[in-house]
């Protein structure tokens, strides 16, 4: 067993590290930070640009593969570069990944569980009013952009605060204004948070409730669901203890890996909402040209995937009895 | 035995495979309303300039930034732009992306799917691991990487295609090599087998027309995907490039000034959804009526 876990964690290492490295050469191919210096008005010495690029170990005069050892090498003490304006990439990936789960914590686990309850009870009262429109819903909210949910959002929040003249939805930044009130920082980062958890809320549910319905309705035609009913056990009851258990195995998996990955954050609210967190990073370090932070972003993500993984893997030994008896 | 009977006594009245999966396909009446709402916007797009008064580089010049009226059924843009024009210009282009990314990944995941699991051995490894490989990397930042440093011009969208559908074939090639591993086992591949076809035209001819089902399936679900990626790119400013205009670059625009001239981002965002609901519908209503342990198939 050790033996099997073992190397399967090395397959992962290996995984990474050539997806990172593939990823390093892609982006110190294809992002040229000389760029920025192009547009400068005045025009900055190119002997002064040269040598800010070759500082930070961004110049393409040096061979590809020179530059590449350099970022290898200082990757494996624990320094992941700087962006060609000399931040540094590990601290800001470091302090973005909590902004990116304050964002996410909240808006993920309601939208789970909440998805979970309607996909179920959708599943219990299949091809009735109730399912019909759930399902007609969700089937919007699938089809719509996170982008697109988020500037609707954006227009009807302003709509309300000018019909009713306050500023009760805020939806830029983490913080702003702070009254003077007790806990009025908190009443502050909740009022920005409102938002874009909803938004969060919205597509989750929309898409965990289609899962959760079909591994629900999967569950209620089993055989042992009926045996149960047969033996005479009241239909809630068979449905809970029976048919809504074994429906959950496969949605704990999602959880692990939702859990994982909540650190990455979510790119487009995090944009439209105006969250400095990881999502946002990888944009902006795409847009700036930042070599190095998107393949920390990169490599940060293909981590968090990977343990989303194995926690997964323990998630299914935990919750199915069959894979544990194995 | 009644049916047999039935069958044998009217022998005209037998169902081809098509005419049955045609028939399911009828009854899913979403899917029907979806594959209208697919032919309309293809036609819009398709002839909307012969019957449009405004074409999407006519500039009004007595109207910047009206909402929409009579004169402009969605409004005009910052520049004078009609906003309808434009957004039946984006369409195009999003469609054509959608069908093209489509029709490459699926090609490509039913390739190495199929000849993963028939072939086995390292081959059938090195194929996973590959996939592996593709999933554990964020393909939104990968295919933003490499579309900035791609050339510019006419044709720079199709290089994008080809980046959303090289990303875009893991999964399902999984899905297909592990529904071939049970295909492979079948008489009649092994008849295939020992006549001496090759293996390319064993998987070609026999293995994959009976994947067909779920490689539908995947390529109408896979256009709604390839849509919502290629959108969302642009709508970062990193997949269509301007001139060239698709929905996401319109939204990402309209965006900016979303929440006080709404209709510049509302028009070309309604057509997205739209869109991508009625390519979802399709590809529902194809499941129904395409899987033979559907239930909500109905009779026959």
């Amino acid at each position: 067993m050790l033996r099997y876990i073992g190397k399967r964690l090395l397959n992962y290492v290996i995984l990474l590290y050539v997806a990172v490295s593939l990823t390093y050469l892609l982006a110190a191919t294809q992002l040229n930070p000389r760029a920025l210096w192009a547009v400068r008005q005045p025009p900055v010495d190119p002997v002064i640009v040269e040598s800010q690029l070759r500082q930070y170990n961004l110049s393409e005069n040096v061979p590809l593969f020179e530059r590449y050892w350099t970022w290898l090498t200082g990757v494996l003490h624990g320094d992941w570069g700087y962006s060609p304006v000399g931040l540094n990439v590990a601290e800001q990936v470091s302090t973005r990944m909590w902004v990116s789960l304050r964002l996410l914590l909240i808006g993920t686990l309601a939208g789970i569980i909440m998805g979970v309850a309607v996909g179920a009870w959708t599943a219990t009262r299949q091809y009735k009013v109730s399912d019909r429109v759930i399902t007609a819903l969700s089937l919007l909210v699938i089809s719509t952009p996170a982008f697109v949910v988020g500037h609707v959002t954006q227009i009807l929040a302003i709509m309300f605060n000018n019909a009713t003249g306050t500023r009760f939805f805020e939806f830029i930044g983490e913080t702003g204004d702070v009254g003077n009130y007790p806990f009025a920082d908190l009443v502050d980062r909740a009022q920005h948070l409102l938002l874009p958890t909803l938004v969060l809320i919205l597509l989750e549910v929309a898409s965990m409730s289609r899962i959760q319905r079909n591994l629900m309705l999967d569950s209620l035609g089993a055989d042992y669901v009926r045996t149960a009913r047969a033996k005479g056990l009241p239909q809630h009851k068979a449905v809970m203890k029976h048919a809504l258990r074994t429906a959950l195995i496969p949605t704990g998996t999602y959880v692990a890996f939702a859990v994982a990955t909540m650190f990455v954050g979510a790119t487009f609210t995090e944009r439209i909402f105006n969250f400095p967190g990881l999502g946002q990073y990888g944009v902006d370090a795409i847009t700036n040209r930042d070599v190095n932070g998107i393949v920390a972003v990169t490599a940060f993500s293909g981590v968090c995937v990977l343990v989303g993984a194995i926690l997964s893997d323990i998630m299914v030994a935990i919750l199915d009895p069959r894979v544990r008896l194995q | 035995m009644s049916t047999a009977v039935n069958a044998a006594a009217k022998p005209a009245k037998r169902l081809t495979r098509g005419r049955l999966i045609w028939r399911r396909f009828l009854r899913n009446k979403v899917a029907v309303v979806g594959a209208v709402g697919i032919m309309f916007l293809v036609g819009l797009t398709l002839f909307g300039q012969y019957f449009l008064y405004w074409k999407f580089d006519d500039i009004d010049t007595n109207a910047f930034l009206t909402p929409p009226d009579s004169a402009h059924l969605l409004g005009t843009t910052q520049a004078g732009r009609d906003v309808l024009a434009l957004t039946v210009r984006g369409l195009g282009k999003s469609l054509l992306i959608g069908f093209l990314v489509a029709i490459i990944s699926t090609s490509l995941s039913a390739m190495v799917g199929a000849s993963a699991a028939y072939l086995g051995g390292w081959y059938e490894k090195a194929m996973l691991w590959i996939i592996d490989l593709i999933l554990v990397v964020p393909s939104f930042f990968l295919i933003a990487v490499a579309t900035k440093g791609a050339p510019e011009g006419e044709s720079s969208w199709l290089i994008l295609v080809v980046l959303l559908a090289a990303f875009a074939w893991p999964l399902s090639a999984r899905v297909v090599r592990s529904l071939t591993l049970s295909i492979r086992e079948r008489e009649y591949v092994l008849a295939a087998k020992f006549m001496g076809i090759s293996p390319f035209r064993i998987i070609v001819r026999h293995i994959l027309p009976n994947a067909s089902s779920l490689l539908i399936i995947d390529a109408t679900l896979g256009v709604g995907y390839a849509i919502l990626s290629e959108t969302g790119l642009s709508y970062f400013g990193f997949g269509v490039q301007a001139p060239d205009t698709s929905l996401g670059t319109l939204i990402g625009e309209g965006a900016n000034m979303a929440t006080s001239f709404p209709w510049i981002f509302l028009g070309p965002a309604t057509i997205l959804v739209f869109l991508v609901m009625c390519v979802n519908a399709i590809g529902d209503g194809l499941r129904d009526a395409l899987d033979p342990n559907s239930a909500s198939g109905g009779q026959a």
